[in-house]
């Protein structure tokens, strides 16, 4: 098992200087996800702006992994139409569930290519992954709720 | 750094790991493996995988519903494991040994049964540094029965804080359950004396004993608690076993808790009445090749001493503290000496988190467990989400202790804390 594969430079340096880190106004949706098997915890803000991602800010207790993803996650998809957001999410999916069999498309992921070791960590995929499912579901109720809003 | 010269067990270590084939095992990049992950699951002698391949191979059945030889067989093999059980714990009616699958499944048994006897009014004490499957049971059961939950809480130095303890026992208090060694801050809890006071105000005395039985001796006869609850898979014995001892004429008043065959008397499509304990609670086909299994392991600790056992765990608790307190930035969870400290040890480490200390620590072939270890209440009272915890049984050696005390420092470097 190579330490520094996992390790990155850039994941140390998104976990000692998180970007988009504490929580800011104004926001559509806050959520809370928790990984329960380990008690990592991400308290994630959406705004959108119609069908763009206008603002992601989070505060998140965890691990160098879980929190540097988030960090890379938030950079990734803010300013972006929600559609590449997701697109983005199911690229870095198939990239944590590669056991390292495939090679990251850096045009995507940007900084994300420096996960592609994690996927060799079954145990730490789930802290890859923590701040990308807070996205998605903070995400999703914000489209929600701006589809109830045009449909009053 | 410590120094292996100072350390003396009553164990002879070479010839216990002799008999843990696993403890030999090379893993990834020719490291070998530093199993510090008892309190999590203990690793099993060979004396044990031999009896329960030896059960599966040689007399494998149902019990008790199969009228054969192979019946007779298995039945006298799983009511033997009852047997086993009993004498190691001291309980003089084997009767009152009840076969779960795990301590949480006992647990669960004992807040359902006794729950139903609970109504609004009532208090259940329990505390703040339980392991979750002794609070989530007894949360449902007040839950359900509107009773109230209360809890004793923690000092600064990891101990039960029994301050308030008049205010917690009243008459009102009908359940007091508790952890004897507490799996995260491996504190050693005065069972016996709480039990004395909170059997003066007629509460019933449960006590989850899953990382005091592999431990230390235990006599329940002598303890002065009403329920005592365990698991065989960290007392070397496999995993899918579990032990609920009850005093008999407890057992004896309480209802059922999962129904099924075997534990029934008649059956009528208008109502059924029920066998008298175990069976009562032993619903379906029970553990019956794990009972063996666990049998064994009881064996295998008795052979070798559970007073010898208990000592060596002091003498690798006292030294694995010691060398800890040397690694810079290490903050220690719990007591910070030997007394009264059973064989887990939960830290953490400045500018580190658990999980990628878990994870290079891994990588030298040093197992650790990081995360809130199934106790978050306990974390949170000291401001901790997750900590680092290192779990040691009778074949650990001070060797392993020194990788673990050098692996920290190379933890340290890697992530450039200083």
């Amino acid at each position: 098992m190579q330490l520094d594969s996992l390790y990155q430079e850039i994941i140390l340096d998104h976990y000692r200087t998180p970007h988009h880190a504490g929580l800011a106004d104004p926001y559509d949706v806050e959520v809370h996800h928790v990984n329960p098997s380990c008690g990592d915890e991400v308290t994630l803000r959406v705004e959108l702006d119609g069908d763009t991602v206008k603002g992601v800010t989070h505060h998140s207790v965890g691990c160098s992994i879980s929190q540097a993803a988030t960090s890379v996650m938030s950079d990734l998809v803010i300013g972006k139409p929600v559609a590449e957001g997701m697109a983005t999410y199911e690229k870095f999916l198939e990239l944590m569930q590669s056991r390292g069999n495939i090679e990251p498309d850096e045009e995507i992921l940007e900084d994300g290519v420096a996960f592609a070791g994690v996927a060799q960590f079954p145990a730490r995929v789930k802290c890859a992954l923590l701040g990308w499912s807070a996205w998605r579901d903070a995400t999703a109720q914000a489209l929600a709720a701006n589809e109830g809003v045009k449909n009053v | 750094m410590t120094d292996a010269r100072t350390f003396s067990s009553p164990l002879d270590l070479q010839s216990v790991r002799a008999d843990f084939p696993i403890l030999s095992r090379e893993l990834a990049g020719g490291f070998p493996l530093v199993y510090l992950d008892s309190a999590n699951s203990s690793q099993k002698p060979v004396q044990v995988v031999q009896a329960i391949s030896d059960h599966y191979l040689k007399h494998n059945a149902n019990v008790a519903r199969a009228m054969h030889q192979l019946g007779a067989e298995a039945t006298a093999a799983y009511e033997g494991g009852r047997d086993k059980v009993a004498a190691f714990i001291g309980a003089t009616n084997r009767d009152e040994i009840v076969f779960t699958k795990n301590a949480s499944e006992a647990l669960n048994l004992a807040a359902h049964t006794l729950g139903a006897g609970l109504k609004p009014g009532d208090v259940v004490v329990i505390s703040e540094m339980e392991h979750h499957s002794n609070i989530v049971p007894w949360q449902l059961a007040c839950e359900r029965s509107g009773a109230t939950l209360k809890w004793f809480g923690v000092t600064e130095d990891g101990r039960l804080d029994l301050s308030n303890i008049d205010e917690l026992l009243t008459e009102q208090t009908k359940v007091v359950s508790l952890t004897w060694v507490s799996n995260a801050l491996g504190t050693i809890n005065p069972i016996a004396e709480i039990a004395v006071k909170a059997k003066a105000v007629g509460a019933t005395v449960v006590v989850d004993a899953s990382q005091a039985v592999p431990q230390f001796p235990v006599d329940v006869s002598t303890l002065g608690v009403d329920i005592l609850v365990f698991t065989g898979h960290k007392a070397v014995g496999p995993t899918g076993i579990g032990v609920l001892w009850g005093r008999y004429d407890l057992l004896a008043s309480l209802p059922p808790f999962l129904g099924g065959g075997e534990m029934i008397e008649i059956v009528r499509m208008t109502g059924s009445t029920y066998a008298p304990p175990p069976a009562r609670f032993e619903a379906g086909t029970p553990p019956i090749a794990q009972a063996v299994g666990l049998g064994a392991a009881l064996d295998y600790l008795s052979g070798i001493g559970m007073d010898k056992i208990a000592a060596h765990e002091h003498a690798i608790v006292e030294y694995a503290l010691e060398g800890l307190k040397t690694v810079p930035g290490l903050k220690l969870l719990g007591p910070t000496d030997a007394v009264d400290h059973g064989g887990a040890i939960s830290f953490e480490l400045a500018g580190v988190h658990p999980h990628d200390i878990s994870t290079v620590l891994d990588t030298r072939g040093i197992a650790v467990r990081a995360g809130h270890h199934c106790a978050r209440p306990v974390h949170e009272r000291f401001g901790m989400q997750s900590s680092t915890r290192a779990s040691f049984y009778l074949y650990t050696t001070p060797e392993e202790i020194d990788a673990l005390v050098d692996g920290l420092g190379f933890v340290r470097s890697f992530f450039k804390v200083d």
